[in-house]
């Protein structure tokens, strides 16, 4: 089922034009990417998803065409930058937008779930990013939605704190919301997107699951490791995954497609070769992302 | 509704500030100053024989109250809010952000009606202030001037650029305002120019008429159009000139 269907978005603000042409759509159960630089129109985007923009043209229907409240009752969003009031505590915000809903979550064991429950009585001001980040993550979930939309979630924060955030998506996606996930951070979208829509310049450039857009770049692998004992190169020549062996030094290089390590070390086994320091190169987002606008993306503070 | 005023009112509890120069400096300036000087006590000439405490001071430490919550604490919560985008993610939920500005109404209304009510009582029992004489029309002059004081501090966070120029702005202005209103001394000592100027401004007024009421006199007409107007026409700005985000 489409749970969200964007056609021909345009959206002009009055000194730039932010959203040019974008459509895709998302299905249900997903995590669905946004990935693109820096302003190249993806929080124009799902604003416009969410119903707080009003796009200049094309449409935009969300489980079947919700509008205004209907729609931000089965809609959850956590927007960049936006913060709640210093003094306020944990569960006063949450009991407080639980009050928003007509059929709220049970918001203690939302607290449980995203690991603040010792954090309840704290000040908002007082959390750590990536605690305020989980409230953030709370908050979008505590009116029960069927649809989150997650802008920019792991901006700033430290590895251990982003990787305890993409699990929490992770759980949050087998409860059975869907997600769409706005980022312009590489990892994130491959770790955690079954597709991806790639924006660049208000424009969607490619929409396919990471593996997916990555095939499109190159569909050439690089295996290389140091062998135990001597190795007639004309063994490796003779898997068809193989493209080009290149040996010196005593290191190997093989470049090849498809199941390329798979066939490598099946052939190595069988030579009674053992592969020392085997590493494999494969193309990345970012590669993908490269060949498909000629641009890289900026990783800015999420690097 | 309701849990969204309270949790406002407890953020608001939180900030010591509002409190403190919101209830408690006029409350002990009225006494205090009240004890201290014995002119506010004593029949004044200039003032058609009326003593200061009569309806002038307590007066006077009333629009100190209203006047700070209105041009500078609401402001300044609104702009602070604005800026670190809670409006802003409000606006994500099926709630509208106009309640988080209607709970802040309430809320300061509250602090300026439990103030008044503490300067009317204690005032009374410390000082010998008399009780307003004319309560329906003191009541009625209160409201007004609270919302058109109100209805400025809402134009004053529509219009400032962030977080921190909506409370300066206020306090600028509420000197000077203050000042007309006759804050440091009676308005009679004032220059006629001055005295009209402050006639036509937003604090002036209701000074006046609640120190007419609070002796038991009727508020002036003009007076309560300028309250009226003040609130129409900033009222009216802020509503058109507020931005969520």
């Amino acid at each position: 089922m489409k749970v969200i269907e964007v056609a021909n978005l345009r959206k002009r603000y009055r000194d730039r034009l932010a959203v040019d042409d974008v459509s895709f759509t998302v299905e249900e159960g997903e995590i669905f990417g946004v990935l693109g630089p820096n302003g190249a129109g993806k929080t124009t985007t799902v604003e416009c998803v969410a119903g707080l923009r009003t796009p200049d043209s094309g449409t935009v229907r969300v489980l079947g065409g919700l509008h205004r409240d209907a729609l931000k009752e089965e809609l959850g969003v956590q927007l960049q930058s936006s913060a709640l009031p210093e003094k306020i505590k944990v569960w006063e915000a949450l009991d407080l937008y639980a009050s928003f809903y007509s059929r709220p979550a049970d918001w203690n064991a939302l607290l449980e779930r995203v690991g603040l429950a010792d954090k309840r009585d704290a000040r908002y001001g007082k959390l750590s990013g990536g605690q305020q980040q989980r409230l953030s993550i709370a908050l979008a979930l505590v009116g029960d939605p069927k649809v989150a939309i997650l802008d920019e979630l792991t901006t700033g924060l430290d590895p251990q704190a982003r990787r305890d955030t993409w699990d929490l998506i992770e759980q949050v996606r087998a409860d059975g919301v869907t997600i769409v996930l706005v980022t312009h951070f590489m990892e994130e979208a491959e770790r955690l997107c079954d597709r991806i829509a790639l924006i660049d310049s208000g424009r969607v450039v490619a929409v396919d699951s990471p593996a997916g857009l990555i095939s499109r770049v190159d569909r050439q692998q690089t295996v290389r490791f140091r062998p135990s004992g001597p190795l007639d190169d004309a063994v490796l020549k003779a898997l068809p995954e193989v493209t080009g062996v290149h040996s010196a030094g005593g290191r190997v290089e093989v470049t090849g497609t498809g199941d390329l390590l798979l066939a490598i070390t099946t052939a190595l086994a069988a030579a009674g070769v053992v592969p020392a320091d085997l590493r494999v190169e494969q193309a990345t987002l970012d590669d993908a992302f490269l060949a498909l606008t000629g641009k890289k993306i900026t990783h800015g503070d999420a690097r | 509704m309701s849990k969204m005023i309270m949790t406002e009112a407890k953020l608001f509890l939180r900030e010591p500030g509002g409190l403190i120069f919101a209830i408690l400096l006029p409350l002990v300036l009225l006494i205090g100053l009240g004890n201290v000087i014995p002119g506010l006590r004593e029949a004044n000439p200039e003032m058609g024989g009326q003593r200061g405490i009569d309806g002038y001071f307590p007066a006077m430490m009333t629009i100190l109250s209203v006047v700070t919550m209105a041009l500078t604490v609401l402001p300044g919560t609104l702009a602070a809010y604005r800026e670190a985008g809670v409006l802003r993610r409000m606006s994500t939920t099926p709630v509208s952000p106009i309640r988080v500005l209607a709970a802040q109404l309430v809320n300061n209304l509250a602090v300026s009606v439990i103030a008044t009510t503490l300067l009317v009582v204690l005032g009374h029992l410390f000082l010998d202030v008399p009780v307003p004489k004319n309560p329906l029309p003191f009541v009625g002059v209160f409201l007004l001037g609270t919302a058109s004081l109100f209805a400025v501090g809402l134009l004053i966070a529509a219009v400032a650029p962030n977080a921190k120029s909506a409370p300066a702005i206020g306090s600028l202005l509420m000197f000077p305002l203050m000042f007309m209103a006759g804050m440091w001394f009676p308005r009679e000592f004032l220059p006629d120019l001055l005295q009209r100027i402050g006639d036509f401004l937003p604090l002036a007024p209701f000074g006046q008429a609640l120190r007419d009421t609070w002796a038991g006199g009727a508020p002036q007409p003009l007076n309560l159009a300028v309250m009226a107007v003040t609130l129409l026409l900033f009222g009216g700005l802020a509503a058109r000139l507020f931005r969520w985000q």
